[in-house]
């Protein structure tokens, strides 16, 4: 199980996405972070942390649960479906600029579905997405304004990231396993 | 207030882990629901609820699915509160009333749903007189049942949102004292609430008058009084049942003026229970009979509560059984 970014690199990296945030967008105003659960949602407060190092401004963050919007959920037999959780974003995103994370992208349906969710809560100026590992494969046009790190993978292989605050380490990890992450 | 592993951002105050599925067809009832299922459900339901709040209240999880409303009894809140779950999470709805149906012509149950099921919706919320009528439909239709009262037997959804309104403001269903107070004999709300609670590991406390209290209440492991101040004394919660006067041709007790007096729920005897106590009723009220008007409009009552909640539960219980596919159906 090759480890593709430990914690030192998971850290400066974020950092960096948190400078290219600031030089694109000159300013912060009117800039909102939105995680997309699970994991996008520890990336997002952690790059709000580093925006206001860099800039002393606080970025307002949110938390946006997809599961009722998958395309994928009455294609599954009996099994284990997504524990639906709330979605929580305290402030209007009406003409704001959306900074929506995520910590994989592959396919691009999970970002597909946040897009959707996301307009249901209003008409934001604009969105940007940013992604700690785009992993490739995409099935829909969809593409990532941040990256973290592009990493070439195989169909067989799943792209696994762990984080502190949900899995008490650091980690982004490739793994020989179908169907891992999603 | 420690969150479980696993779990992060909310506490989870229940202590029991939700279970990942339903794997079941049907909610013809609590009696089968694991413990695990029933957290599932109000876990759920919290999503559910945050959903409700959205200036766009509307997901798109059931888009496609048709969801019938088969109401054989006169039902304003259950059936509105189905009908709002269902357009919330997408599903086109149909609601057929006895009213308005060929029952009136002479169709059996049976018939009705197989006539139905030939069109080949999803779902079918069934409200039936009958106890036991959704287990026949379960058995015919490969539609998922689900239950929205069945004569004396179970109301499943309403014990759900009860306990998802119990758990909003005690933050737990185990070790609290929950008195249901009323006709014990002819409640489904009751036997729900009964397996719900006691699965979940609440003291539960049943008070009405002798006559009206099943002889084998006590193999539900609960307790049963006729005394309305023990079942009171010290509780957490307060469920008024209400008294069916359609169901009193038994003449069960001498009057509805004594009925008040002797079991009716007023801000004196309120005092014996915990001092953070609510008041629960599953609607419709009488005022005066079961519940004093100023207690049912008090500060401890959380009857408007339960019926926002059961909007957030039923979409919950309509998502979690639409998950699952190609069920076998039998015969």
């Amino acid at each position: 199980m090759p480890v593709v970014m430990d914690a030192d690199r998971i850290g400066r990296t974020l950092t960096r996405i948190a400078h290219e945030i600031v030089e694109r967008n000159r300013g912060l105003e009117d800039l909102a972070l939105i995680g997309v659960r699970t994991r996008g949602v520890p990336l997002a407060r952690r790059i709000a942390t580093s925006l206001r190092e860099i800039t002393g401004q606080e970025v307002p963050t949110g938390a946006l649960d997809i599961t009722l919007y998958r395309d994928d959920l009455m294609r599954q037999s009996v099994g284990p479906q997504p524990l639906v959780r709330r979605t929580e974003i305290p402030f209007s995103i009406d003409d704001k600029t959306i900074l929506l994370v995520d910590d994989v992208l592959y396919t691009g349906r999970t970002t597909r579905a946040a897009l959707d969710a996301l307009i249901d809560f209003g008409r934001p100026r604009g969105i940007q997405l940013v992604v700690l590992v785009d992993r490739g494969h995409r099935e829909l046009p969809i593409k990532a304004d941040y990256v973290g790190k592009n990493l070439p993978t195989s169909l067989e292989e799943s792209v696994q990231v762990y984080l502190q605050e949900s899995d008490g380490r650091d980690e982004v990890v490739l793994q020989q396993a179908p169907g891992g992450a999603v | 207030m420690s969150a479980p592993a696993g779990t992060q951002d909310e506490p989870r105050t229940d202590r029991i882990q939700a279970a990942t599925a339903l794997r079941r067809k049907d909610l013809l009832g609590i009696a089968e629901l694991t413990t695990e299922e029933i957290a599932l459900v109000l876990d759920t339901a919290e999503a559910m609820k945050e959903v409700g709040e959205r200036p766009i209240k509307k997901v798109p999880a059931l888009r496609g699915k048709t969801v019938v409303n088969l109401f054989f009894e006169p039902s304003t809140r259950t059936r509105t509160s189905f009908e709002i779950a269902e357009k919330r999470l997408s599903a086109d709805t149909l609601n057929i009333a006895v009213g308005t149906s060929s029952v009136v012509k002479g169709e059996t149950l049976a018939d009705t749903a197989l006539n139905l099921e030939a069109m080949r919706p999803d779902m079918i919320v069934l409200r039936h007189s009958s106890s036991g009528a959704c287990h026949l439909l379960s058995r015919i239709c490969r539609s998922a049942i689900i239950n929205a009262g069945d004569g004396m037997h179970e109301h499943p959804t309403q014990a759900l949102l009860d306990a998802f309104t119990i758990r909003e403001h005690k933050k737990r269903l185990a070790g609290l004292k929950v008195a249901i107070v009323g006709d014990l004999q002819h409640s489904r709300v009751l036997r729900s609430n009964i397996h719900l609670l006691t699965k979940m590991g609440s003291d539960v406390w049943v008070c009405g008058p002798p006559t009206l209290i099943p002889a084998d209440i006590g193999r539900f492991g609960v307790r049963a009084t006729s005394a309305v101040d023990d079942a009171v004394t010290g509780a957490d919660v307060i469920m008024l049942l209400r008294i069916q006067l359609e169901r009193m041709e038994g003449a069960y007790f001498p009057s509805l003026r004594e009925y008040f007096n002797v079991f009716g729920m007023t801000e004196a005897r309120l005092r014996r229970a915990k001092p953070d106590v609510i008041i629960m009723h599953p609607g419709p009220m009488n005022r005066g009979v079961e519940i004093a008007s100023e207690v049912a409009d008090g500060p401890y009552s959380v009857i408007l509560e339960q019926v926002a909640n059961g909007v957030a539960v039923r979409m919950a219980v309509l998502y979690l059984l639409a998950g699952g596919t190609e069920h076998e159906a039998a015969a």
